[in-house]
């Protein structure tokens, strides 16, 4: 007994300082990762500051608030009186927007329903792969199909003579925003306890009657998420509508017409303005907006969907 | 025995038009891309070929190949993912391993959502204002890699912490009751259980570095660069502002030049988008509890 533990000492000490390096590692490793975890706040704020700080000059310069936005007319570069309104872009991307919704949202919760409840096996697993790869093609390969497909199919089929408009980007944004609307949504519908469903079948409900009396209501937080953040989307894109809508400046009265979109304007008109001049800084005042508002539907989406777990 | 009511009868024909309806809805989702994606590759296929792949455009564009172009997009991604997937990583071992059920974290999460919702075009602003002009990097394949890298660090957090927590708190507290420390046991028994799943998310975002388009705009991609990079303080072509620089920006473009761009761009993009579906596939083929 006596020698063992007297070979235990020296061995004791040398784990003592294993441990307490380890003691530090560990500290240090805490301190790294926490670190890599506030980054994305970090982010947050910093595109908040970065782009308030650029357009700075012009909100407490020629900044006002009327005129940017109830005024119709985007005039940066005119030689007598610039304007700087957005009612006109405000009113391009919404209207393509709201189409995009009109297509996306009851095919996507259509297709999202089909997937969840319905599908099963192979021809589940197919279709979820496929709207997987379907959410994954890039922006300005939608647009240039807007631009090179859509576009001569809608001069065709409706005999106008511009095919670039509200009815083509907010197709292209639909189809766009619909995959990932669809993935959302099926997981809100997958998030339904399986025992709500045994319960109504057991009742005697078919299946339809399952979806829509058991299934729809519970999963209603988790699909209303799945729309906002689709808006979102389509609130945000550039690439595609900046080639699909036909980039010019108008308050639509009808699919047909071409229209401009807020993202659109920053991404054409950037490169040709001048670091520091008003226009520049008004294209950050745009950004500014646009990070507002899809910040206010992002937290109202998570707001909802959070809304779900807790009840 | 059983005969068939009239009510059983009705439901059982309304199920079978909702199922018919929605499958329908399904199909018109899905079949219009199908076709659009048979005329990219139909209409582009021609214009692919090892020249087109490996030699610079000629022409003012309106030939010649997209090699500056390509080389562009895989330099881009290659620096945005030397950014990304080591701060992507540390962040999701903070949020699965050690982040306190809290509003902090919910705080982090709720930023996490809104770097990948704020428009792409706000980042481009924000890669301006931040990299270009602040940090001084110039328009540069820098300033435009850390942009990229900012905007898809999401993915990577997202995919991270889902395969870091897939894997079960049995396997740490075992770990732990050895007297091993926290980061001993995310080294030695989380991180290899997770590896595959983190893969998974770095190749997804691969996939969404390598179509953005709107944040390199302005940071550090031109529409023609008669050299190629040197540093990663010079510009560089990339292949999505190639698409649209010879689907917008040029006059007397060959009708199908564009087409070759864009099917090679949504080859790479859902080859790597597929990889990562199969990868993920095989893992859970494979998981063991």
């Amino acid at each position: 007994m006596e020698q063992q533990s007297r070979q235990a000492v020296p061995r004791l000490d040398s784990d003592f300082d294993r441990l307490n390096r380890d003691w530090y590692i560990d500290k240090a490793v805490q301190v790294l990762v926490f670190l890599g975890g506030i980054s994305a706040i970090v982010f947050i704020i910093g595109i908040f500051v970065f782009i308030t700080k650029e357009g700075f000059g012009f909100l407490v310069g020629d900044f006002n608030f009327r005129e940017f936005f109830f005024s119709p007319n985007w005039r940066p570069t005119s030689e007598n009186r610039e304007t700087f309104g957005i009612l006109a872009l405000i009113a391009g991307t919404a209207s393509v927007t709201g189409l995009a919704m009109l297509v996306a949202i009851p095919f996507s919760l259509g297709a999202a329903v089909f997937i969840a409840e319905f599908a099963s096996g192979k021809t589940r697993e197919f279709l979820k792969v496929t709207v997987e790869l379907l959410a994954a093609i890039p922006s300005v390969v939608w647009g240039f199909i807007g631009l090179a497909m859509m576009n001569p199919l809608i001069i065709k089929t409706f005999n106008v003579p511009v095919g670039l408009n509200v009815l083509n980007a907010g197709i292209i944004l639909g189809l766009m925003a619909a995959p990932i609307m669809t993935s959302i949504a099926e997981d809100a519908l997958k998030a339904v306890p399986d025992r709500y469903r045994e319960a109504a079948e057991a009742m005697g409900a078919t299946r339809w009657q399952v979806i829509y009396k058991v299934v729809l209501p519970a999963a209603k937080n988790g699909l209303l998420g799945a729309v906002l953040l689709g808006v979102g989307r389509g609130f945000g894109e550039t690439m595609a509508v900046l080639m699909a809508t036909g980039h010019s400046i108008n308050i639509p009265t009808s699919v047909f017409d071409s229209v401009r979109a807020l993202t659109a304007t920053i991404a054409a008109e950037l490169g040709e303005t001048a670091a520091g001049s008003s226009h520049y800084q008004a294209l950050f005042t745009i950004g500014i907006f646009l990070f507002v508002v899809t910040f206010i539907i992002n937290l109202l989406a998570d707001l909802v969907v959070r809304g779900v777990r807790k009840g | 025995m059983f005969e068939a009511t009239q009510l059983n009868r009705r439901n059982e024909t309304t199920q079978k038009l909702f199922r018919l309806a929605l499958g329908g809805m399904t199909g018109i989702l899905i079949l219009p891309v199908i076709l659009i994606l048979g005329t990219l590759i139909w209409k582009g296929a021609p214009v692919i070929s090892f020249e087109f792949l490996f030699t610079g455009p000629t022409k003012g564009m309106t030939a010649g190949g997209i090699f500056p172009a390509l080389l562009g997009t895989i330099l881009l991604v290659l620096v945005a993912l030397l950014a990304s997937v080591p701060l992507g990583v540390a962040a999701a071992i903070y949020l699965s391993e050690y982040a306190p059920n809290n509003w902090f974290t919910r705080a982090i999460n709720l930023a996490i959502i809104n770097l990948a919702g704020v428009p792409s075009i706000v980042h481009a602003l924000f890669g301006v204002g931040a990299f270009v002009i602040f940090f001084k990097f110039g328009t540069s394949i820098l300033a435009a890699s850390l942009t990229l890298a900012i905007m898809t660090l999401p993915v990577v957090i997202v995919a991270t912490r889902e395969s870091l927590q897939a894997v079960p708190e049995a396997f740490r507290e075992a770990c732990w009751n050895m007297g091993a420390t926290r980061w001993q046991t995310i080294r030695r028994v989380v991180l290899p259980n997770a590896v595959t799943g983190i893969l998974t998310g770095v190749i997804l975002e691969v996939s969404r570095t390598a179509g953005e388009t709107a944040p390199i705009m302005f940071t550090g991609a031109a529409f023609f660069l008669p050299l190629l990079p040197q540093s990663v303080f010079d510009q560089t072509m990339a292949l999505s502002l190639h698409l649209f620089v010879v689907s917008t920006q040029v006059p007397n473009m060959p009708e199908q030049l564009p087409y070759g761009v864009a099917l090679v761009l949504i080859s790479l993009v859902l080859l790597m988008n597929s990889l990562s579906i199969a990868l993920r596939m095989y893992l859970r083929g494979k998981k063991k509890w």
